[in-house]
C-alpha cells in the first residue's frame, strides 16, 4: 500500500466518522423502550423500515 | 498488532455500541453487513463486470453466478414471503415511466462509473479513488432523485404487481424460474458465438453468489425487508440537506411519507438500508487490510469528470428505478416484484451504451 492510498483512506474513514458522529448529536435520542424485535420473522409485526424500491 | 486484528476489534465495538445503544437487530445487521461487503470485496463480485463481460467478451461466469445468486435467494424468499406475509415485505417498486429511463440511465452510468450500488461501496471500502469520490454525489444524486420521484411519477405508473401475491407461490416460482432459465440459455447462446470454448461457472464467483444469496435471505429475515442500497445513500444526503435548511421535507411528496420522516429524525444507526451499507464498506475495508488493494488505472481529468457525472447520475437515476442492481434487481426478483423484472431489461439495454461510452472515453 502506497503512502498515498494510506492518506486517502484515512481521509474516506475521517470523513465518514465524522459524518456519523455528527448524525448521532444531533439526531433524536433513540428510545431503547420502542426497540424492534431482535428478528423480524415471526416477531408479529409488520417491517417499518424506508427501502429503494418504495415511494 | 496486526492492521486486520486492529479492524476486528474496531467493528466488534462498534456491533457492542449497536447493540447496547441501538437495537440488538441494528447490531446483527451490521455483521450481515460486514459479510457482505466481505464475499462482495473478496470475490470480486461485480454485477457491472459480469454484464460488460458477457457485452465485450461474450464471456457468461459473471452472468451465471448472478442467476445463481437469484435463483437461491427466490429458492427462500418466495416461500417466506408466502408463510409470513405480515412480518416480511417485499421490494415491490411500481412499473412507471420513471422506472423505463431510471433503469436505462443506471444501466449505462455503471458501466462507466465500474460500479453499481454495491460496487461503488465495496469498492470505495477497497480505496479505489474513482468509486471513494463517487460515494458523496452517488448519495446527492440519490437525494435529488427521490425529492424529483413525486414529479416522475405522474408521467405514469400502476400500482407494484407482486408475484406472490398476483399468481400465489407456485406460480410465482414457476415463473421467477422461468424467467431465469431464458435470460441464462440467452447468455449462454451469446456466449457460444464467441467461436472458442468458454468457461461458463467461475468457482469464485459461484462460492460468492451462495454466500451472497444466503447473506441476502439472512438480512430478510432479520429486517422484515430485502436488501437495499440506494435507500441509505439518500437519506445520508437528505439529513444534511435538511440540518442546512436546503429543504423542505413536509412539503415534499417523498420525505413527507411517514416512514421517510421519520428516518430523517432518526439516527441513521436506525436506518435498516444504511447500516448494512456501513457494514459493506467495513467488510471491504477488512478485505483491503489483508490484500492492501486500492491499485487502480490513473485515470485523465476528462476519466475522472465524466466518472464523476456517472456517478451523480447513478444515484439519481437509481430512486427513479426504485432500486439499484441489489434493491431492484436481486431483491425485487427474489421476491416476485415484476418491477425488477423490467429493471433487468432496461439496465441491460442501458449496459450496453455504457460499455461503447466507457470505451470511447478509454477507461
Amino acid at each position: 500500500m502506497n503512502k498515498l492510498t494510506s492518506v486517502r483512506m484515512v481521509v474516506f474513514w475521517a470523513l465518514l466518522g465524522g459524518f456519523f458522529v455528527w448524525d448521532w448529536q444531533t439526531a433524536q435520542p433513540v428510545n431503547l423502550r420502542l426497540e424492534t424485535p431482535i428478528i423480524a420473522i415471526g416477531s408479529g409485526q409488520a417491517p417499518s423500515g424506508g427501502h429503494c424500491a418504495t415511494f | 498488532m496486526n492492521n486486520r486484528l486492529a479492524l476486528t476489534l474496531v467493528f466488534v465495538v462498534f456491533t457492542a455500541f449497536l447493540f447496547w445503544f441501538v437495537s440488538i437487530r441494528q447490531s446483527l445487521l451490521f455483521i450481515v453487513g460486514i459479510g457482505l461487503g466481505a464475499v462482495l470485496a473478496g470475490a470480486r463480485f461485480g454485477f457491472t463486470t459480469g454484464w460488460r463481460n458477457l457485452i465485450e467478451k461474450r464471456d457468461a461466469s459473471g452472468v451465471f453466478a448472478q442467476l445463481l445468486l437469484l435463483a437461491i435467494a427466490a429458492g427462500i424468499s418466495l416461500p417466506l414471503l408466502a408463510f409470513f406475509p405480515t412480518e416480511l415485505s417485499a421490494a415491490l417498486g411500481p412499473p412507471s415511466i420513471s422506472l423505463l429511463i431510471g433503469a436505462l440511465v443506471f444501466g449505462a452510468a455503471m458501466q462507466i462509473a465500474d460500479g453499481c450500488g454495491s460496487g461503488t461501496l465495496y469498492k470505495a471500502g477497497l480505496g479505489i479513488p474513482l468509486n471513494m469520490a463517487i460515494l458523496p454525489v452517488f448519495a446527492l444524486g440519490s437525494f435529488l432523485g427521490s425529492v424529483h420521484l413525486g414529479w416522475w411519477l405522474e408521467l405514469g405508473s400502476i400500482k407494484p404487481v407482486g408475484l406472490v401475491n398476483e399468481v400465489g407461490l407456485t406460480g410465482a416460482m414457476g415463473l421467477t424460474y422461468l424467467g431465469l432459465m431464458l435470460i441464462g440459455l440467452a447468455a449462454w447462446f451469446w456466449s457460444k458465438t464467441s467461436g472458442g470454448s468458454r468457461i461458463l461457472f467461475n468457482k469464485t464467483l459461484i462460492i460468492g453468489a451462495v454466500l451472497l444469496a444466503l447473506l441476502a435471505v439472512l438480512n430478510f429475515v432479520i429486517a422484515g425487508q430485502p436488501w437495499g442500497v440506494v435507500y441509505g445513500f439518500g437519506l445520508w444526503a437528505a439529513k444534511i440537506a435538511y440540518a442546512g435548511n436546503l429543504f423542505d421535507p413536509a412539503t415534499n411528496p417523498f420525505w413527507s411519507q411517514p416512514v421517510n420522516a421519520t428516518a430523517l429524525q432518526q439516527s441513521v444507526f436506525l436506518d435498516l438500508t444504511s447500516i448494512t451499507n456501513i457494514g459493506i464498506l467495513a467488510g471491504a475495508l477488512w478485505i483491503f487490510s489483508r490484500n492492501k488493494s486500492g491499485k487502480a488505472d490513473k485515470l485523465n481529468t476528462q476519466q475522472w469528470v465524466v466518472g464523476i457525472i456517472a456517478g451523480f447520475l447513478l444515484g439519481y437515476s437509481s430512486r427513479l428505478a426504485f432500486g439499484c442492481n441489489v434493491g431492484a434487481m436481486v431483491s425485487g426478483i427474489s421476491t416476485g416484484s415484476l418491477h425488477g423484472w423490467i429493471w433487468v431489461v432496461m439496465a441491460f439495454a442501458g449496459s450496453l451504451i455504457g460499455v461503447r461510452i466507457r470505451r470511447y472515453f478509454n477507461y
